[in-house]
């Protein structure tokens, strides 16, 4: 096994960055994927309350990189999904404690046992940016359809660009159709426009993300709800399915128009 | 109620034209100040050498997918000078 090894970011914070990496790990590993989910947002660990694995962390990442204990002994394996694994951050150390060539050195011996490694870097373009998209293969660049968001993501996009990381590929998070269609929301197409990669999942605004991570589940488990279909859809598109975009409110022309000064 | 409907702008609109203007400037470091004064240093440059018309000048950022380009269109004297005619 050679595990691709997937990255995202966004710059900004909030953006739903750990509800997609919970997600796609989930979508995926329904596939039959093997894959193995890192946390590294250290000192601010979250992906272990959304994917619902809190109560059984006993090592997490510093440990691993430090050598207090074996990659295999970070891995919490999930029990809905016997081939979905978790490495947690370190809750109680700060972003120094990892190196981006650290970050390397673990991703290379984890490729050989899996067949994704997906990584949640946290919010900035510091040290914790630079630590989750170090041994990447492709990064996948979150923003929410909102002005400092998709400020936010062209920074990282040009960031990821000069570090000989790009092209990454683009998730517009939190669209309302409603308020594209009433012209109150830039639409995929305006922000396709402005930071101008390609686009790999557009997820709906949805009630039932917040619902799922007060449980720990994980939208993506069931294919209930309009977010766990998109992700499932990003699943399926890293995976080299073509899969086609549904349509999330394209901007009234009419009223787009009457606005326009 | 047309009035209403005739005249506001949509706020996604503003929210595009905005960002389009923030980005150039992101993406190249340069307020438009700076540029303004890029297009003086320029212009200044350009007289020295050719009879140019300094109002007719325009230098821009254009924008090719990620790429941002120094657009400069600088008619000569004699060809504004045709212009105008």
């Amino acid at each position: 096994m050679t595990a691709k090894v997937i990255t995202v970011a966004s710059g900004k914070g909030g953006v739903g960055k750990t509800t997609s990496v919970a997600n796609i790990a989930v979508a995926l590993a329904l596939r039959g994927q093997k894959v193995t989910c890192i946390d590294g947002d250290i000192g601010l660990r979250n992906l272990d309350v959304v994917l619902g694995l809190e109560n059984r962390i006993v090592y997490d990442l510093v440990d691993v990189i430090e050598g207090r204990c074996r990659l295999r002994q970070a891995m919490i394996r999930d029990k809905r999904l016997s081939e979905l694994y978790l490495i947690p951050a370190a809750q109680t150390r700060d972003k120094t404690a990892v190196s981006p060539s650290d970050m390397v050195r673990l991703c290379d011996e984890l490729r050989t046992e899996v067949d994704w490694i997906i990584i949640d870097s946290p919010a900035g373009i510091e040290r914790g940016f630079k630590n989750a998209v170090a041994a990447a293969d492709r990064v996948l660049v979150m923003t929410n359809p909102e002005v400092s968001a998709v400020r936010d993501a062209d920074r990282v996009i040009g960031l990821l660009e000069a570090e000989g990381k790009g092209p990454a590929s683009l998730i517009i998070n939190r669209l309302n159709p409603a308020m594209v269609r009433r012209g109150d929301m830039l639409s995929v197409e305006d922000v396709l426009d402005l930071l101008a990669i390609d686009l790999i999942g557009i997820v709906p605004e949805d009630e039932n993300v917040i619902v799922a991570s007060n449980k720990g589940q994980p939208l993506a488990l069931e294919d209930k709800s309009k977010a766990g279909q998109a992700f499932q859809h990003i699943a399926r598109r890293l995976l080299g399915e073509k899969v086609a975009f549904p349509e999330f409110g394209t901007p009234n022309v009419f009223q787009r128009l009457l606005g326009r000064k | 109620m047309m009035s209403f409907l005739f005249g506001r702008k949509k706020s996604a609109n503003s929210a595009k034209e905005r960002m389009q203007l923030v980005l150039i400037h992101d993406r190249t470091d340069m307020t438009s100040a700076e540029l303004e004064a890029l297009k003086d240093d320029l212009i200044a440059t350009i007289s020295r050498h050719i009879d140019i018309d300094p109002m007719a000048v325009r230098i821009n950022m254009a924008q090719e997918g990620r790429e941002q380009r120094l657009v400069a269109d600088i008619p000569l004297k004699s060809a504004t000078r045709r212009r105008n005619r």
